[in-house]
């Protein structure tokens, strides 16, 4: 809660809105026991007094009644209709959006095309059908107001209901036995309030402005009975000659309705999660750059990462996504990068090319070297040239990667003519001759096909013939198969294989599978916490791992033809990256573990090609 | 007696009739199957996407009502949709513990519905069951005030396995209950499964598509491919010595250290489509040994050798 305030009043112009309002509330609470004139009591020879008059701070009106007097019962009366109306909508919407959405099929169908009726009528012609069947008056003009804004309701509601039906915590509870009333009172509605609440927030202004809209027709509330917009009516003839008995009551109308919808966006950016955690902050097109400590000099590899450091900023806290961790690979070699989620392999790959999102993300040290140039702090032209063209990206979710409102071959053409000044026909050929060489059947007539139209595997292809568009120097993939089926991934391998050996690709492969790495890369890597705990060459690791993560991880992995048998977990959890151990991050899982393990830090170490950084390793490397 | 009995189980999706023309044919998603999983046993289910094991999951235990067929559940015929009525007898794990806690319940409340929906007990009743079901997921009590989003993956699914054991069903369904976890973390999770099959003495069915994993726990073994089972048999046979086509295929693109990566199938070969069905055997297509008695019948489930079943005209040998 206090969160939530402190978020609020950190948008000012939500904080200004949320004063203003509460001043006139407090005024309008007041009103009773203020010592103010009868607002009804007319005076014909007091009319049209000018404000500041005494005894009329405000002036009075037509017939004489104290201005200031009828403008705060006239408040009340506005403020009491619109929030009512407002509950009325939101309850009657809500009600009938959630229904909509979680019984779906013909329920919905029905009740949503009778929404969309009500709503294809203009609100103030309804409102007006409404007033007229039911007779003017100030509680009819609520009902009217009300029922004009149900469909608004009902329509936001259903949208959010149906994306919750769908989620498996709804099937959980439908297990336990809960029936459809019960579902939607203690299941749905907990999720749906927070959207209730935004909705109410920012259509509150709206529905006050209605009701005076009706008043100052007249429909509303009658004479003698002040409020805001039959006050406005009532002044409507005198505009010109006593300006002030208009100003007065509609710049009340202003103050309510601005500093209701000010505090209503406020109240909606707060509660908006997607908000909440920034995601209105614009990434830079660059991870941000804060290096210290000397840069390591130039390497002959084609691509190395150097001690490269690569941390979340987030609040007060560092996320130690990446501490220090050295790659190098050669042109036709395949590295593989293994580790568990959290482990910062996928934060080491996308610092590669400035990838990672900043805020929060921060490379703090190291260098990332190109054929000897650093990338690290590049300029962003710099970057955006090699990106995709030297140094492709392969992702892990190919539906997640391509645009789904452009074809394939569109998609394809715009990677090789970002990179190279071509015709749109030529870049069509090219298209065609990439999604051969990664073996899509009838490739000519899969070009036009939208990404939803293919299966994970043809999708996954695309992705990697993107990737080879501009015949990349290395590729960078990450877990490119895991979100494929055992057939299709080994598919999807061996045509790497065959393209690296072919082109002379250098690969990086992010993975947590032992299998895929031990079938393609030559070399591997293990990452825990941030860092690399192991390398060396795929069989010599595989077969003897050095560190007891490495042993215990490969020995926790189930086997094909293994049998049945209990698996050997690790137990405990891997540590979050903000809290690091001083020493070995794995030593409190670790039942090798002493006392110095967890003193300071361990260097890699080992004779290459191998390295580990243990103390007392399962292998001497 | 079987602890769970399925007789020609099917379930078609119908398809919009589209405005000019008849209707379609609906997806069959699952095609007529029958299989029984022995009272203490675990059968693996295992196959791609979209062959259909989630929605035979979702008929088992009551959230999708099959389309015919029968389901039995210890001698009792189970076959409308009603989740409270197979609430007591069979559970569900899902695959994703995140999306299958409510948000806005804490752990206590989310555990107790089914105690308090399904069994009408009463608060000291609950908690010591609570405490009970707690003990035997290795999660600490001080855990039941907090809310889900304060978990791991791992110990979000402890508590999605509490959920189903609270419940007291003699059969869990299990689908894909460590696909979302690390690998480190998953062993923990299939261990304990284990251990509780052993404790309470359950019956699971577990789903998945990873075939290490579903080795390493089940007794039997049934191999879908779309909607239909392609075959049957002992866990530690089954892939050793398929006789089925596709589970050899399967077994062969499993990723293995130490074996070289070779592409198992031709390049070019396309998965069937489900709006389209292929007439005769679905896995023909893609089948090296494929005749055209394959394009035109489709084979009956038929027993070969000692308690290994196989769907195909033209099986491996041993």
């Amino acid at each position: 809660m206090t969160q939530f305030l402190k978020l609020l009043f950190r948008n000012r112009l939500a904080g200004f809105g949320a004063v203003v309002l509460s001043v006139i509330l407090l005024l309008v609470l007041l009103t009773p026991i203020l010592p103010l004139q009868n607002p009804d009591t007319t005076a014909t020879a007091d009319r049209f007094l000018k404000p500041f008059t005494p005894g009329h701070p405000l002036g009075t009106d037509h017939l004489g009644r104290d201005l200031l007097s009828r403008l705060l019962w006239g408040t009340r009366l506005s403020l009491a209709v619109g929030i009512s109306a407002a509950l009325i909508a939101a309850t009657i919407g809500s009600a009938i959006g959630i229904v909509a959405g979680y019984f779906g099929g013909r329920t919905d169908n029905v009740i949503m095309r009778g929404v969309d009726m009500l709503m294809a009528f203009p609100y103030i012609l309804l409102a007006l059908a409404i007033v007229a069947a039911l007779g003017p008056g100030l509680m009819n003009a609520l009902i009217a107001v009300a029922a004009v804004n149900v469909p608004f309701f009902a329509r936001n509601i259903r949208g959010v209901t149906v994306s919750l039906a769908g989620r498996e915590f709804i099937d959980a509870a439908r297990l336990a036995g809960m029936g459809h009333a019960r579902i939607i009172l203690t299941e749905l509605l907990p999720n749906v309030l927070p959207v209730i609440v935004i909705a109410m927030s920012t259509t509150v202004g709206w529905m006050i402005l209605e009701t005076a809209g009706l008043s100052f027709l007249g429909l509303g509330s009658q004479p003698p009975q002040a409020d805001l917009g039959s006050m406005l009516g009532e002044a409507r003839s005198a505009l010109i000659t006593h300006p002030h008995t208009s100003v007065v009551p509609g710049l009340m109308i202003f103050l309510i309705v601005m500093s209701i919808n000010l505090l209503g966006d406020g109240v909606r950016d707060a509660l908006d999660p997607r908000l909440r955690s920034g995601a209105l902050s614009r990434p830079r097109a660059t991870t941000l750059v804060e290096r210290q400590g000397e840069i390591p000099p130039a390497s002959d590899d084609l691509l190395a990462i150097q001690d490269l450091h690569t941390q979340f900023h987030v609040g007060k806290r560092i996320y130690r996504a990446v501490g220090g961790v050295s790659l190098a690979v050669k042109p036709g070699e395949c590295l593989g990068v293994i580790g568990e989620s959290g482990s910062g392999k996928s934060v080491t790959a996308l610092s590669v090319m400035g990838l990672v999102a900043s805020p929060p993300g921060v490379i703090t040290g190291g260098a990332v070297r190109f054929q000897g140039e650093d990338l690290v702090g590049a300029p962003y032209e710099t970057l955006r040239q090699k990106r995709g063209d030297r140094v492709a990206y392969i992702f892990q979710d190919p539906l997640s990667t391509l645009h789904p409102l452009y074809r394939v071959g569109e998609q394809l053409a715009e990677a090789i003519q970002s990179h190279h000044k071509i015709s749109s026909k030529d870049a069509r050929t090219r298209a065609i001759a990439l999604l051969k060489d990664v073996r899509i059947p009838n490739a000519e007539s899969r070009i036009d096909n939208y990404p939803h139209e293919m299966s994970g595997g043809m999708r996954q292809r695309v992705g990697i013939a993107m990737a080879l568009a501009n015949e990349p120097d290395v590729i960078i993939a990450d877990e490119p198969t895991t979100a494929l089926d055992v057939t299709v991934q080994a598919q999807i391998l061996s045509l790497l294989d065959d393209l690296r050996r072919d082109r002379g690709l250098a690969i990086v492969f992010i993975t947590h599978d032992f299998g895929v790495v031990a079938q393609l890369c030559d070399r591997v890597a293990v990452m825990y916490a941030g860092r690399i705990v192991e390398e060396g060459p795929t069989g010599a690791v595989l077969d003897a791992p050095a560190h007891p993560y490495t042993k215990r991880l490969i020995a926790c992995v189930p086997e094909l033809g293994g049998g049945r048998r209990e698996l050997a977990a690790i137990p405990g959890l891997p540590p979050v990256v903000d809290d690091l151990p001083p020493g070995c991050a794995f030593a409190p899982r670790c039942d090798k573990a002493r006392d110095d393990c967890r003193a300071g830090d361990i260097p890699l170490d080992g004779t290459a090609p191998r390295a580990v950084r243990c103390l007392y390793a399962e292998e001497a490397v | 007696m079987p602890a769970l009995k399925v007789e020609n189980l099917a379930k078609t999706f119908p398809l919009k009739k589209p405005l000019f023309g008849a209707a379609r044919d609906g997806v069959r998603a699952v095609r007529p199957m029958s299989f029984e999983v022995a009272e203490g046993e675990t059968l693996g289910v295992v196959g791609e996407s979209g062959c259909g094991k989630s929605t035979l999951a979702r008929m088992l235990v009551g959230l999708l009502e099959p389309s015919e067929g029968h389901i039995e559940i210890a001698g009792k015929a189970l076959d409308n949709a009603d989740p409270a009525a197979f609430g007591k007898l069979i559970q569900y794990v899902f695959q994703d513990p995140n999306s299958s806690l409510n948000p806005r319940k804490s752990i206590r409340q989310i555990i107790e519905a089914p105690l308090k929906r399904l069994y009408r007990m009463n608060r000291a009743e609950r908690a010591a069951r609570i405490s009970e079901v707690f003990a035997s997921v290795n999660l600490r009590d001080e855990f039941l005030d907090r809310y889900p989003h304060e978990f791991s993956g791992g110990q979000a699914q402890r508590i999605g396995i509490a959920r189903a054991l609270a419940a007291n069903p003699r059969i869990i369904v299990l689908d894909e209950p460590v696909s979302a976890l690390d690998v480190s973390v998953q062993a923990q999770v299939l261990n304990l499964l284990a251990d509780l099959r052993a404790q309470f003495g359950l019956t699971y069915l577990f789903i998945t598509h990873d075939l290490a994993v579903v080795e390493a726990v089940s007794d039997r073994i049934v191999v879908l491919y779309f909607g239909a089972v392609v075959e049957l048999g002992r866990a530690e046979r089954i892939f050793a010595a398929p006789r089925h086509p596709y589970t050899s295929l399967l077994a062969q693109s499993a990723p293995v250290v130490g074996r070289a990566l070779t592409a198992p199938e031709q390049k070019d070969s396309e998965l069937p489509d489900p709006l389209n069905p292929p007439p005769g055997c679905a896995f023909a297509g893609r089948c090296p040994r494929a005749t055209d008695l394959c394009r035109a019948t489709d084979p009956p489930l038929e027993q070969m050798g000692e308690d290994q079943f196989a769907a195909c005209h033209h099986p491996l040998e041993d």
